[in-house]
C-alpha cells in the first residue's frame, strides 16, 4: 500500500509537468487548429535557459539562498521560452495561417528539428547534470516525499490558478476564448486577433518553460533531445483530457504521469513509452474528443 | 517638379529611418534570442563540473548579421521586388521574367570563366585563400548549371523524363571515369544511393500522403518492417535478396493494413499523430524486445545482395564479381551494383504509381483525397480504397527497407527513429504532394544538400579546425523546411496535371487542390 501511495505521489509529480506542458497544446490547438509540434522543444529551451541561468547564478554568487535561485531560473526562462515562441510564431507560423492545413504542421516538424539541433550545436550533444538543488525528503507515514516534489505541486497549482484567473477573467482572456471561438467574428468585434495569438503563443511557452525548469530540478539534468518524448506525452495528455480544454490538458496530464509511474512500478520500466503511445492511439481511434473535449461535429 | 523630387527624397528618407528602426528591433530580439544560448556555452571541465565559457564575439556577429539582413531586407529588397512587380506589369513579361534577368549569357559566360580561373588558381595558393577561391567557385558552378538549365529549360521540361533516366543510368559510369573506382565509392554511395533511397521512400509515402491524402507520420515504420524482415530472415534461414525482397514488402504491406485498419475512421492532424504513435511503438518493440532483434545492439553481419544469384559480393565466394571478370578487388562493384538496384526499385515505384492513377484505384484515391463525403456518397468503399494505399505504400517502404539493409549490413533501431519519418515527409510535401518530378528535386536538393556539407572541408581554414560542417546538417535541414514551407506552401512543384479531364488537360495550381482529410 506505501509503495502504491509513493508511486502515485511520483505520478502525480511528474504528471504536473506533463499538464504544464499539455497547456501551450491545447491553448494553440483551440485557437489556431495547429498541433504545435516545436512546443516540446521550447520545453527543453526553457530547461537550458534554466541551466545556464542557474551557472551564471551559482558562478557570480555563491552563497545565493536557493529560493531566490529558483525564483531567477524560473523568470528567465519563462521570458526567454516566450521570446523564442513569439519569434517562432511570427516567422514561421503567421504566414501560413491563411494556408493549407499541413502547412503549419510541416513547418512546426521543421522548427522542432532545427530547435533542438540549435541546442545541440550551440551547447553541445552532451547531457547537462547539475548538481540538486534542494535534496531533503520528508518522511509521512512511510511514504517519502522530496522537497522537490512539493515545490513542484505547489508551483503548478499556484501557477494554474493565475493560469486560471487570465483566462477566466481578464479582458485578455476574453479575447482569447472569443478568439477560440470564432475568429473571423472576433476580428469583427474588435479583437486584435494577431496580437491573442501571439499573446497565446507567449502564454504556453511560458508554462512549458516552467515544467523544463521544474524537470531540470526533478532530474538534475537536461539533454537537447529531452522535447521529443516529454512533448509526445504532453500532447497525449492534452488528447486524453479532451484538445482545447484547459482543465482536460491538466487532468490528462496528471492521468500520464499516474499511468506512467505505475506502469514502471507494477510491469516493465522498458515499455513504458510504449504504453503512453498505446494510450494515445487507442484515445484517438476510439474517443477522439477525450475526458472533457466536445465532440468535433463536422459540417458538410 | 521640385515639389515631386523631395517628396521622394522623403519617401527615401522615411524608409532609411524605417529600416534603421526595424534594423533595431530585430537586433534588440536577436539580442535576447540568443544571448543565452550561443552567448554562453555550458561546458563541462576537467573535474566533470559545468562551467560556463563565454562567447560574446559570436553572439554580437549573429546580432550584427540579424540587424544588417534587417537593414537590408527593409531599405533594399523590398523595394526592389516591389518595383519589379512594376516593371513586369509595365513591359507585360510574367513574373517569372526575374529569372530571365538573372540568368544573361554574359553572365553565364563570365561565371564559366570564374569557375575555370579559380580551378587553375586554386593550385598554387596558401590553404585558407584557397577557401575563399573554393567557395567562390563553387558558387559560380552552381549558377553556371543554373544557367544552363534555365537556357534549355524548354528542352529539359519536355524531355525531363528520358533526360533524367539516362542522366541517372551514365551517373555511375562518368563518376567512374572520372574519379576511379576508388574515389567513386563516395559519390555513388554518398550521394547516389542516398539520395535514391530517399526519392524511393518518398514515392512511397506519396502514395498515401499525396495520391490518398492520409497524412502517415509513422512511415519510417515500415521502412523498419522491411529492413528487420530481410535482416532476420536471412540471417536465420539463409534466404537470398532476391526472395526476401518481395516477402519484405508483402509483410510491410500486411503491417500497413494492420496499423491502417484501426485508423480508417480518423482524419487529418489526428491521423498524423496515431501514425506517429504507431511508427513509435514499432521502434520501441524492435529496441526492447532483445530476444528477437538484439535490442539497440542491433543486428549485423545482413547478407549481400547479389547479382540474381549468379555473381556474389562477398569476398570469399568463389562466384566473386571481381573475380568472375579478373577485375582488382575493390568495393565500388557491390556499390555500383547497389545504385542500379535502387535506381530499378525507385522507377518501379514511379511507374506504378503513374499507372494506378490511371486506374479506377488511383482515381478513388485522388477522389478521398479532395472530398472523403462526396466519394462516399458515390459509391466508392473508402475502407478498401484507404487499406489499399496503405498497404502499397507501405509495401514500397518494405522494398526500400530490405535494400537498406542489404546496403549497410547492419540493421539496428537507431535508423527507424521518428526524425526519419519527418524527413521522408518533409521531402514529399516540399516536393509538391502529388508530383513526382518535384518530390526527386526535394529529395536530391534536401539529402544531397546535407550530404555536401560533408565535403565542405575547406571551411575549416575559415572557421578554424574545430568547425565541423556537418554538425549543421539537421539544424540547416531544419531551417530549410520552414524557409521553403513559408516561400513556396505548396512545393517546388506547385501545379498538378489531372488525370482526369473534360476536353483538354490544364495543369492546376496546386493551390486549388485539397489536402487530405481523409
Amino acid at each position: 500500500m506505501e509503495y502504491f501511495i509513493q508511486q502515485l505521489v511520483n505520478g502525480l509529480t511528474l504528471g504536473s509537468i506533463y499538464g504544464m506542458i499539455a497547456i501551450g497544446y491545447t491553448m494553440v490547438y483551440g485557437i489556431i487548429g495547429m498541433i504545435n509540434f516545436a512546443h516540446g522543444d521550447i520545453f527543453m529551451l526553457g530547461g537550458f535557459a534554466a541551466l545556464i541561468v542557474f551557472l551564471i547564478l551559482t558562478g557570480l554568487f555563491a552563497g545565493i539562498p536557493v529560493v531566490v535561485a529558483l525564483l531567477i531560473m524560473l523568470i528567465v526562462a519563462m521570458l526567454m521560452a516566450g521570446l523564442w515562441n513569439w519569434t517562432i510564431e511570427k516567422v514561421a507560423y503567421r504566414p501560413l495561417r491563411g494556408s493549407f492545413r499541413l502547412a503549419p504542421l510541416i513547418t512546426a516538424i521543421g522548427m522542432s528539428i532545427a530547435l533542438s539541433n540549435f541546442i545541440q550545436v550551440t551547447q553541445g550533444p552532451r547531457n547537462k547534470p547539475i548538481p540538486p538543488l534542494v535534496s531533503s525528503v520528508y518522511n509521512v507515514f512511510g511514504i517519502s516525499i522530496s522537497l522537490k516534489q512539493i515545490i513542484i505541486i505547489l508551483i503548478t497549482v499556484v501557477l494554474l490558478s493565475v493560469f486560471w484567473y487570465i483566462v477566466h477573467r481578464t479582458p485578455l482572456g476574453r479575447a482569447q476564448r472569443a478568439t477560440e471561438q470564432d475568429r473571423k467574428m472576433a476580428a469583427l468585434l474588435g479583437v486584435d486577433v494577431d496580437r491573442t495569438i501571439s499573446v497565446t503563443f507567449v502564454m504556453g511557452a511560458a508554462l512549458a518553460a516552467v515544467a523544463g525548469t521544474m524537470y531540470l530540478m526533478y532530474y538534475g539534468v537536461v539533454v537537447f533531445t529531452d522535447g521529443f518524448i516529454p512533448g509526445v506525452k504532453a500532447f497525449t495528455a492534452a488528447v486524453l483530457g479532451g484538445i482545447g480544454s484547459l482543465p482536460g490538458a491538466v487532468l490528462g496530464g496528471l492521468l500520464i504521469g499516474l499511468i506512467e509511474s505505475l506502469w514502471s512500478a507494477y510491469f516493465t520500466i522498458a515499455y513504458k513509452d510504449v504504453a503512453t503511445f498505446s494510450i494515445l492511439a487507442i484515445v484517438l481511434i476510439f474517443k477522439p474528443s477525450g475526458i472533457l473535449g466536445r465532440p468535433e461535429v463536422e459540417k458538410v | 517638379m521640385t515639389n515631386i523630387t523631395s517628396r521622394h527624397e522623403g519617401a527615401a528618407g522615411d524608409l532609411t529611418a524605417r529600416a534603421l528602426r526595424e534594423a533595431l528591433y530585430a537586433g534588440l530580439i536577436s539580442l535576447g534570442l540568443f544571448v543565452l544560448f550561443v552567448g554562453l556555452k555550458s561546458d563541462q571541465n576537467i573535474r566533470n563540473e559545468l562551467i560556463l565559457v563565454p562567447r560574446w564575439g559570436l553572439l554580437a556577429i549573429f546580432v550584427v548579421i540579424a540587424m544588417v539582413g534587417r537593414f537590408l531586407m527593409i531599405a533594399y529588397l523590398q523595394p526592389f521586388l516591389a518595383s519589379q512587380k512594376v516593371v513586369n506589369a509595365a513591359t507585360g513579361m510574367l513574373p517569372d521574367s526575374m529569372a530571365s534577368r538573372f540568368f544573361r549569357l554574359p553572365f553565364f559566360i563570365a561565371a564559366v570563366v570564374v569557375s575555370a580561373v579559380m580551378i587553375a588558381a586554386a593550385r598554387g595558393l596558401p590553404d585558407n585563400i584557397a577557401a575563399y577561391a573554393t567557395i567562390i567557385r563553387g558558387l559560380a558552378i552552381i549558377y553556371s548549371l543554373a544557367c544552363l538549365f534555365y537556357m534549355f529549360r524548354i528542352f529539359i521540361t519536355t524531355h525531363f523524363t528520358v533526360l533524367a533516366v539516362a542522366a541517372l543510368v551514365l551517373y555511375p559510369i562518368v563518376i567512374v571515369a572520372i574519379f576511379g573506382a576508388q574515389g567513386s565509392l563516395k559519390w555513388v554511395d554518398n550521394f547516389g544511393i542516398q539520395i535514391l533511397i530517399y526519392v524511393m521512400l518518398a514515392w512511397g509515402l506519396n502514395i498515401v500522403v499525396g495520391l490518398a491524402g492520409l497524412l502517415d507520420l509513422g512511415y519510417v515504420a515500415f521502412y523498419a518492417v522491411g529492413a528487420y524482415s530481410y535482416a532476420l530472415l536471412s540471417s536465420t534461414f539463409g534466404l537470398s535478396f532476391w526472395v526476401l525482397l518481395p516477402m519484405a514488402g508483402i509483410l510491410a504491406a500486411f503491417w500497413g493494413m494492420i496499423l491502417g485498419f484501426p485508423v480508417l475512421r480518423l482524419r487529418g492532424d489526428y491521423l498524423a499523430i496515431v501514425t506517429l504513435a504507431f511508427g513509435e511503438i514499432i521502434r520501441l518493440v524492435l529496441l526492447n524486445w532483445a530476444e528477437v532483434t538484439n535490442g539497440a545492439a542491433g543486428i549485423s553481419g545482413v547478407a549481400k545482395a547479389s547479382v540474381f544469384g549468379i555473381w556474389s559480393f562477398d569476398v570469399s565466394a568463389p562466384n566473386n564479381f571481381a573475380k568472375a571478370f579478373g577485375l582488382p578487388m575493390s568495393s565500388a562493384y557491390y556499390k555500383i551494383f547497389l545504385f542500379y538496384l535502387i535506381l530499378a526499385l525507385a522507377l518501379l515505384t514511379a511507374f506504378v504509381t503513374v499507372r494506378l492513377r490511371r486506374m479506377p484505384i488511383g482515381r478513388a484515391w485522388e477522389a478521398l483525397r479532395e472530398d472523403e463525403i462526396a466519394c462516399r456518397s458515390l459509391g466508392i468503399n473508402t475502407v478498401t480504397t484507404k487499406l489499399t494505399a496503405f498497404a502499397i505504400g507501405a509495401m514500397f517502404g518494405g522494398f526500400a527497407g530490405s535494400f537498406f539493409a542489404a546496403r549497410q549490413g547492419f540493421v539496428s533501431p537507431e535508423s527507424f527513429v521518428f526524425l526519419e519519418s519527418a524527413v521522408i515527409l518533409a521531402i514529399v510535401v516540399l516536393g509538391g504532394m502529388g508530383s513526382l518530378v518535384g518530390i526527386a528535386v526535394a529529395a536530391a536538393v534536401m539529402v544531397g544538400g546535407t550530404e555536401i556539407l560533408r565535403e565542405l572541408e575547406f571551411l575549416k581554414h575559415i572557421f578554424g579546425p574545430d568547425f565541423t560542417p556537418e554538425l549543421y546538417r539537421m539544424l540547416l535541414f531544419g531551417i530549410a523546411m520552414v524557409v521553403v514551407m513559408v516561400w513556396k506552401p505548396r512545393g517546388f512543384v506547385g501545379s498538378r496535371e489531372p488525370t482526369a479531364f473534360l476536353h483538354e488537360r490544364k495543369a492546376v495550381s496546386g493551390s486549388f487542390t485539397k489536402e487530405g482529410h481523409g
